[in-house]
């Protein structure tokens, strides 16, 4: 009885520390409690329109684009064996560790009339500056969390099912399409969940290729317009978008159970002609969303080089890798913390907490950061007054702008990652498993160690290192939250680029693309790991 | 486990080596002004009186909010920004002292600081025409108002409204001409772009260089930097364009400034003050012309020899004050004209 009320009791301790990690975005959602801002009115009759217009535009574009270059990679890497196969499994995933704004810049650069593209072919390129090219650019650097998903999902299906296909008469791509592809559908619709959040909440590129969006729109009514409530609102429709995204997410999840049994299909060998043609074909995003993308940026930093050895260039890096460590550690932590909780015990608190704990990726990150600094400076007032009452000295600022707080806003903002990843991974798990341990007197704290968490590894690194790559690349938080005298890379980057010195900005640009590489290599390996066994 | 104890470990160690400020002679900035075009004056400051300065750059807009959510414990002492409007804002707030120095009375103009103290401008940044000199007569160049005139139909490059410049410019105009003039020229200014708003004021330029437009409407210091550019590329086609100066037979033309002022909370104001008496010090003034290709707000001294080049022009003395004042009216007569 004192062990139910003990475990009841925690629940509401999981609830209270998702809402402090939901707060950043409910204090700046929370204002349609006040009503409509008197600007409302003058907002839908010019611009809003057009925002939620371009924004879902954004989304179904993108959406597209990332499902055909994702799935149909993934399937081939799952499914066949061609030369460069091994190469290939970890290059594919390379383009994550670009962020959009930066390929943005670099392409605009690479197309520019004095560029060096246009130079070498002579002819007139095409402006990517517009609507269509920011969904190109949020494609090339997208791509990869359908590819990570659908190619696992692709991996782990039953050679049986193809088998009964084949022999009641199923081409290959009556195959593809009737059986593979359905029972990978919950795995990819999860990725494109990913790319649609990380698309509607994108702020430098739309902004540089002037495309109004909600997230543009957001910023200008802030801070245009003054008027804050409005741009809260504006973040409630974003947020409501996020709601209905988690909601398909966790529908298709549900229908999954059938996948994962019986062998895996072994893969098929091509012959050398089209296993060719393949491994070019797949190498073609890599190129766009990569390799050319890097190798402007080496163009542009090699006057440069000597900036490397600035004591200040190895701070940058320095903090920026502190910040994305302690970010994947602590989000990885608090993800597995709060799924593994409702595992144990799916109550209403903690089924609440799961859910509260992902809606960080759903707002721009300025206006999370702005968020945060609400939060924590709000709790600092309260220590300072509280202690100030008591008679007692007061501290200061202690969270307000110190790394914690910026380590604090990425987490928040990129705890669904492995919200997400560890759900999946833990519902692959039988339930039979935990009874038997707990039969065998396994206590749950031995049951997370000795079970689940060996179980787990593969969900675990893939989130730690895919929440590492994106706190690399994160911006907002780093520029409106950090401490005195404290820069990061994406930071310096953005500051020179965004002033359009972008040969000034690349040696940190290329900074952030090759430390994400090291991640992006150890998320392959991590995915060689053969799969947990399932249900 | 484990590894939460590490995490807790980790912050812990983060918190404590950052959160606590030491106490010594020094000064704390929230900068709108990046990195690399404030600090090289920053450290000379600190060479010169041994104060030292702790610098965060951010943009404007977040500073400020950090700066109100901070409040009374806010670190900060001087808030610097790149345009009028912002310290607008911040003032608005409450954000920022009165600061009373005649050194800075004498030598910032009244019409480029606000009149209690409250912000100084620190430099000079022209809105302005630049021009094709072989597809556009100079001789049909007058006035920003006359940028709505049919004979430029889909030959302006403007950048988006969005951009605080454009915005800033919008409510001078607002300011001048009254709110429903200008909502008139905006549309005709919108019908007369040659492309929809895209990129930055470097891209208006070089649209122009390219052939994409004939005009296009940019703040000098960036057709200053890209004459001085490293890359000779970049030097040729900012050299392919011409500045116009527009409304000289007027008010002049549209400025911005960068600016700064001591917060209300300030812990070191009497540094804060000393920063900014230095920022607008002879010395520091020549850096903005030759680094940043701005304009002194003193007068008197001398520019860069590739500002010389453009000659002289005559400036807007409307109170930098109105900018701010009028922004949201600037930003919502944008909407209604379809600038995006």
């Amino acid at each position: 009885m004192l062990a139910r009320a003990g475990a009841g009791g925690r629940s509401w301790l999981l609830l209270a520390l998702a809402l402090v990690l939901a707060a950043p975005v409910l204090v700046v959602a929370g204002s349609w409690l006040a009503g409509p801002s008197p600007n409302w009115p003058h907002l839908r009759a010019t611009v809003l329109p057009g925002y939620v217009w371009m924004s879902l535009l954004l989304a179904l574009g993108t959406g597209l684009g990332t499902l055909v270059i994702g799935v149909g990679s993934a399937w081939a890497m799952a499914r066949l064996r061609f030369p460069g196969h091994r190469l290939l499994e970890w290059a594919l995933l390379l383009p994550l560790a670009c962020p959009a704004y930066l390929i943005a810049y670099t392409w605009t650069g690479l197309l520019a009339s004095e560029g060096a593209l246009q130079q070498a072919l002579s002819v007139p390129l095409p402006d990517i500056r517009g609507p269509a090219g920011a969904v190109a650019m949020f494609t090339l650097v997208l791509y990869p969390y359908v590819y990570l998903m659908a190619r696992a999902a692709f991996i782990g299906q039953a050679a049986l099912a193809q088998e009964v296909a084949r022999t009641l008469g199923a081409g290959p791509w009556r195959r593809f399409f009737r059986v593979a592809l359905p029972l990978a559908r919950p795995a990819i619709v999860a990725g494109l969940a990913l790319v649609l959040m990380e698309t509607l909440a994108d702020y430098g590129t739309v902004a540089y290729f002037g495309v109004p969006t909600l997230s543009t729109g957001i910023y200008r009514t802030w801070f245009g317009l003054g008027d804050r409530l409005a741009a809260a609102q504006l973040a409630g429709v974003l947020l409501l978008a996020m709601v209905v995204l988690l909601w398909l997410e966790r529908h298709a999840r549900q229908q999954r159970r059938i996948a994962g049994n019986g062998e895996p299909a072994p893969p098929r060998t091509l012959a050398r002609g089209p296993g060719s043609l393949l491994a070019a074909l797949l190498w073609l995003p890599i190129l766009l969303g990569f390799i050319l993308p890097m190798l402007q940026l080496l163009l542009w930093s090699l006057p440069r080089w000597r900036d490397l050895l600035a004591p200040d260039f190895l701070a940058l890096l320095g903090t920026s890798l502190l910040i994305a460590g302690a970010t994947a550690i602590a989000a990885t932590t608090l993800g597995l913390l709060l799924i593994w909780a409702r595992r144990l015990r799916a109550d209403r608190p903690r089924r609440a907490a799961a859910r509260l704990a992902g809606f960080g990726y759903a707002v721009p990150g300025t206006v999370l950061a702005v968020g945060v600094v609400m939060v924590l400076a709000t709790v600092d007032r309260g220590l300072n007054d509280g202690l100030a009452a008591l008679g007692l000295p007061t501290p200061g600022l202690l969270f307000s702008g110190t790394l914690f707080a910026v380590i604090f806003a990425c987490t928040v903002r990129f705890l669904t990652i492995p919200v997400q990843g560890l759900d999946a991974g833990l519902q692959n798990l039988s339930p039979n498993l935990d009874s038997a341990a707990r039969s065998l007197g396994a206590r749950p704290a031995a049951l997370l160690r000795r079970v689940h968490l060996p179980l787990l590894r593969v969900p675990l690194a893939t989130s730690a290192l895919l929440v590492f790559v994106d706190t690399l690349k994160e911006l907002p938080a780093a520029l409106v939250l950090r401490p005195f005298n404290t820069n990061t890379l994406a930071v310096r980057a953005f500051e020179l680029a965004s002033d359009e010195q972008l040969a000034d900005a690349a040696l940190p640009a290329l900074a952030i693309l090759l430390a994400g590489v090291a991640p992006v290599v150890l998320l392959t390996r991590s995915m060689r790991v053969p799969h947990a066994p399932s249900g | 486990m484990r590894r939460l104890g590490l995490l807790v470990a980790l912050l812990t160690a983060t918190l404590i080596t950052t959160g606590c400020g030491t106490q010594t002679d020094e000064v704390n900035v929230y900068s709108a002004r990046k990195e690399a075009l404030i600090k090289p004056l920053l450290d000379r400051f600190s060479e010169q009186t041994g104060i030292t300065v702790n610098l965060i750059t951010g943009s404007a807009d977040a500073l400020v909010e950090r700066l109100k959510a901070e409040g009374e414990h806010s670190p900060a002492d001087l808030l610097i920004t790149v345009d009028a409007g912002r310290l607008y804002r911040a003032q608005q707030e409450g954000l920022l002292a009165t600061t009373s120095s005649d050194e800075l009375d004498r030598q910032v103009p009244s019409a480029l600081r606000e009149p209690e103290g409250r912000w100084f401008g620190l430099s000079v940044r022209g809105r302005v025409i630049v021009y094709a000199p072989d597809r556009v007569d100079p001789a049909n160049l007058s006035t920003y108002e006359a940028l709505a005139d049919p004979q430029w139909a889909g030959r302006i490059c403007i950048r988006s409204s969005d951009n605080i410049y454009n915005q800033s410019l919008v409510a001078s105009l607002i300011a001048h001409d009254g709110e429903p003039a200008t909502r008139q020229w905006a549309e005709g200014l919108v019908a007369n772009m040659a492309r929809d708003p895209v990129g930055g004021d470097r891209d208006q330029i070089k649209a122009v260089a390219a052939g994409d437009c004939d005009l296009a409407v940019v703040n000098t210091y960036y057709l200053g930097m890209m004459q001085a550019d490293q890359d000779a590329e970049t030097r040729d086609i900012a050299h392919r364009v011409r500045v116009f100066w527009p409304n000289q037979d007027g008010r002049g033309i549209h400025i911005n400034i960068s600016g700064a002022g001591i917060t209300a909370n300030a812990p070191n104001p009497d540094n804060a003050q000393k920063l900014l008496e230095f920022l607008v010090s002879d010395e520091s003034q020549r850096w903005y012309a030759e680094t940043n290709h701005e304009y002194p707000v003193r007068p008197g001294v001398a520019t860069s020899e590739l500002l010389q080049s453009w000659g002289d022009f005559k400036q807007d003395d409307l109170p930098l004050v109105k900018l701010g004042e009028l922004n949201a009216d600037a930003v919502k007569v944008m909407d209604q004209a379809g600038w995006k």
